[in-house]
C-alpha cells in the first residue's frame, strides 16, 4: 500500500506550495542523525556484547541488541507520520500474560514483530540512513551551492571569482546571480524526486513495521461474535431475573409482612400474638435473604449510578477494609460495567477469603481508551489464576470484551489484580442520567 | 394527624401503606404511581410529608428518589421519607445531602412491616428528624475510616441507634442501660467527632452526617 496522501499530492499542482516538500526534507534530515546514532549503538552493543560474552556480562548486552528494534520501531512509527499521516502504524506487540520482566521478555522474544523490528533497525542503521544522507545532501547541497554563489563570490572569492559546487568557475556577478537563479529554479524541480523517494521510503517502512496480527479467519470471528452474544444474553437474563424478583416475590413479601404487622396490632393475646410474631419474623428473614440474593444477581446501583457507585457499594460490604481511588468520568457499555463489577467482586471476595490481608485498595481510571482497574491487598499472596473457577470465569468474561485480567501474586504477597478493558464511553449514558429500562 | 402524599407504583404495597397510615389516624391525600404524578400531587395538596418508593415508572430506576430531590430543591424543609428495596449508600447520601439533611428519612421497605416503628419514623421525619435505616448505618459503621475508628463498639452502637432517630430514652431501653449512660456515651462521641457541644443545631444530625459523609 502506498501512502495515498503524499502520492496524490505529488500529482497536484499545489504540491510545491503545500507542506509536503518540507515534510519530506524534514523526514530525511532527521533520518541522518538518528541512523548514525543507531549505527553507533548497534556497533557498540555488538562489539562489547561479543567480547564480554566470555565473562557473561555480554549476554544481557547481546539481548539488548536483539531488542534494539523495539525503541527504534517506536520512534520510526511516530516519525512516519511526517510523510505518511493517513493511517498511523499501530504497535503490534501483545501484552504479556503476567506482570514482571521475565514474562515481558519471553513474550517479546516469541513475537514475530520483535524480529522484524530488529531487521528494520539493522537495515536502517547500516543501509538506509547513508542513502538518505546522500539524497538530502544532494538536494540541499546542489541547490544551496548554486544559490549561495553570489555570496561566495563576495566573501571567499573577493568579488573576483567563485567556484560553483566545486565544478566550474564564474567570474562575474551577473553570471553568479544567473547561477543562483538556476539554483532557485532547480529547488522546486528537486522537490519531486524527493517526494517520490519519500513515498518509497514510507512504503518500505510500512512493509517492515506494519506487523498487523494475522487476519482472523471467518470461523474465529464468528466464534467470538457468538461468544459476545452469549454474554450479552446472559447479562440480559440476569437483569430480567432481578426485575422479576423485585416486581414479584419481593413486593408480595413486603405486603405480607405489612399485613402480619397490622394483624399483630389487633391480636395482642397469646397464643395468637406469639404465632403472628413468629410468622412476621420469618417473613422479615425471607425478605433479607431475598434482598441479598437480588443484590448478588444484579445490583441495581450499577444500572442506576454506574461503576463507581457500584464499586463503592461492594467496598462497603467487604469484610476487609477497602480504600478507593476511582476516577471514572463517564458511563461505559453495560457489558463492560457489569463484567468489571463482577470482576472486582470476585477479587475482593478472594481478598476476604484467602489473602489474610488487613487492607485492600481498588483504583480505577480510564487510560488511553482503556478502562484500567486494579485491586491490591497487603496479604500473603500465592493466588493462582489457574486455581479456582472464580478467577477463570472473570478472565473469560473480560476476554470476551477484548480485555485482559493480569494477576500478580508472589508468595508472601502482595496480590495485585489488574483488569484492562478497551472501552468507549457509552454516549447516551451520562453519570447522572440513568438509562431507561 | 399527618397529611401524606404517597408514591408507590405497586398497587399491592400502596394499599398496604395507606392501610397502615390510616390505621394510625393519618390522612393519605393522594396515592400515586409515577414520579410526575408525585410532583403534581405535592403541588396540589401541600402535604405534611411525602413518602416515596425509589424505583418508579416510567424508567423503573430511581425516578422516585430524583423526584424527592427535586421537591427538596423547591422546598428545603419538605419532609420526605424514601422507601428503598436496597441498602444503598449512594441513594442515602444524595438524600442527606439535599438541603441541610433534616426532615428526611431513608428506610428499607422491609422496615414497613414493623408497623409501629415505621409510623414512628414517619412522624419523626415530619417533625424534622433525620432517619436512616439501621442496615445502612451498620454497613457504614462496619469499617469507617477516621474519625469513627476512634469510637468504641458501644459508642458506635449508640450512634447507630441515634442515627435511626431514636431518643436517649429509647436508645437506653434498646441497650438495657440507663439514660445517664447514654448521654455520657453521646458526650464522648461528640468529643471524638470534634463536634462542638455548644452547637445549637441538631447535634445528633451533625453526628450522623459526620460519618455518612466520611
Amino acid at each position: 500500500m502506498h501512502s495515498p496522501s503524499l502520492w496524490q499530492a505529488l500529482h497536484q499542482r499545489r504540491y510545491l506550495r503545500s507542506g509536503w516538500p518540507w515534510r519530506c526534507a524534514l523526514y530525511f534530515l532527521t533520518s541522518v542523525p538518528l541512523g548514525a546514532a543507531l549505527l553507533a549503538c548497534l556497533l557498540v552493543l555488538a562489539l562489547a556484547g561479543s567480547l564480554l560474552t566470555v565473562v557473561l556480562v555480554g549476554v544481557p548486552l547481546l539481548l539488548t541488541l536483539v531488542l534494539a528494534g523495539l525503541p527504534v520501531a517506536h520512534v520510526e512509527r511516530r516519525r512516519l507520520r511526517l510523510i505518511d499521516p493517513a493511517v498511523p502504524l499501530a504497535d503490534a506487540h501483545q501484552d504479556p500474560p503476567r506482570t514482571g520482566p521475565a514474562a515481558w521478555l519471553r513474550t517479546r522474544l516469541q513475537e514475530r514483530s520483535t524480529w522484524r523490528e530488529l531487521g528494520y533497525a539493522l537495515l536502517f542503521g547500516c543501509l538506509l540512513w547513508p542513502l538518505e544522507a546522500a539524497v538530502i545532501g544532494t538536494v540541499l547541497g546542489v541547490s544551496g551551492g548554486l544559490i549561495s554563489t553570489p555570496l561566495v563570490m563576495a566573501t571567499a572569492g573577493g568579488g573576483e571569482e567563485a567556484r560553483v559546487i566545486k565544478l566550474w568557475l564564474v567570474h562575474s556577478y551577473p553570471a553568479a546571480f544567473a547561477v543562483a537563479l538556476a539554483g532557485l529554479l532547480l529547488l522546486p524541480l528537486l522537490a519531486y524526486p524527493l517526494g517520490l523517494l519519500a513515498v518509497g521510503r514510507a512504503q518500505l517502512t510500512r512493509l517492515l513495521l506494519d506487523v498487523s496480527p494475522p487476519q482472523d479467519d471467518l470461523r474465529v470471528r464468528e466464534l467470538s461474535r457468538s461468544r459476545m452474544r452469549l454474554v450479552t444474553a446472559f447479562e440480559a437474563e440476569r437483569r430480567r431475573i432481578e426485575r422479576d424478583l423485585h416486581d414479584g416475590a419481593q413486593q408480595r413479601l413486603v405486603s405480607l409482612s405489612m399485613r402480619l404487622g397490622l394483624a399483630r396490632l389487633d391480636a395482642r393475646e397469646e397464643p395468637l400474638a406469639g404465632l403472628l410474631a413468629q410468622a412476621h419474623g420469618e417473613a422479615q428473614a425471607a425478605l433479607v435473604e431475598l434482598r441479598e440474593l437480588i443484590q448478588g444477581i444484579h445490583p441495581r446501583v450499577l444500572t442506576d449510578r454506574g461503576l463507581a457507585a457500584a464499586i463503592e457499594d461492594i467496598a462497603d460490604r467487604s469484610p476487609v477494609p477497602v480504600d478507593l481511588d476511582l476516577d471514572l468520568p463517564h458511563r461505559f457499555l453495560e457489558a463492560v460495567e457489569s463484567a468489571v463489577y463482577f470482576a472486582v467482586c470476585e477479587a475482593l471476595a478472594n481478598v476476604a477469603k484467602h489473602s489474610r490481608a488487613t487492607r485492600a485498595t481498588v483504583d480505577a481510571r480510564v487510560d488511553q481508551g482503556q478502562l484500567v482497574v486494579r485491586v491490591r491487598d497487603n496479604g500473603v499472596g500465592g493466588a493462582d489464576e489457574a486455581d479456582g473457577t472464580g478467577l477463570e470465569g472473570v478472565a473469560d468474561r473480560i476476554s470476551v470484551l477484548g480485555g485482559h485480567l493480569l494477576v500478580s501474586s508472589p508468595s508472601g504477597g502482595p496480590t495485585v489484580f489488574r483488569l484492562l478493558v478497551p472501552c468507549t464511553p457509552a454516549p447516551d449514558r451520562r453519570l447522572d442520567a440513568p438509562p431507561a429500562r | 394527624m399527618l397529611r401524606i402524599v404517597l408514591a408507590e407504583d405497586s398497587v399491592l404495597l400502596r394499599e398496604g401503606l395507606v392501610g397502615i397510615m390510616e390505621r394510625f389516624g393519618h390522612q393519605v391525600l393522594a396515592g400515586v404511581g409515577t414520579a410526575d404524578e408525585l410532583i403534581a400531587a405535592v403541588a396540589e395538596h401541600d402535604p405534611d410529608i411525602v413518602v416515596t418508593d425509589v424505583r418508579m415508572p416510567p424508567g423503573f430506576s430511581d425516578e422516585g428518589l430524583r423526584a424527592a430531590l427535586r421537591l427538596r430543591e423547591k422546598n428545603h424543609r419538605m419532609p420526605i421519607l424514601v422507601l428503598s428495596q436496597y441498602v444503598q449508600r449512594a441513594y442515602a447520601e444524595e438524600l442527606l445531602d439535599s438541603s441541610d439533611g433534616t426532615h428526611v428519612g431513608y428506610l428499607l421497605k422491609e422496615r414497613v412491616g414493623n408497623v409501629e416503628e415505621f409510623v414512628e419514623a414517619l412522624q419523626r421525619v415530619a417533625a424534622g428528624a433525620t432517619v436512616v435505616d439501621p442496615e445502612v448505618v451498620r454497613q457504614l459503621l462496619r469499617h469507617r475510616r477516621d474519625p469513627l475508628a476512634k469510637l468504641t463498639p458501644r459508642e458506635q452502637e449508640v450512634l447507630a441507634l441515634m442515627a435511626e432517630g431514636q431518643s436517649n430514652a429509647s436508645v437506653a431501653a434498646s441497650l438495657h442501660v440507663s439514660e445517664g449512660t447514654v448521654s455520657k456515651h453521646f458526650g464522648s462521641i461528640l468529643t471524638k467527632l470534634d463536634l462542638s457541644l455548644s452547637d445549637a443545631t441538631n447535634r445528633r444530625v451533625l453526628a450522623v452526617l459526620a460519618y455518612l459523609r466520611g
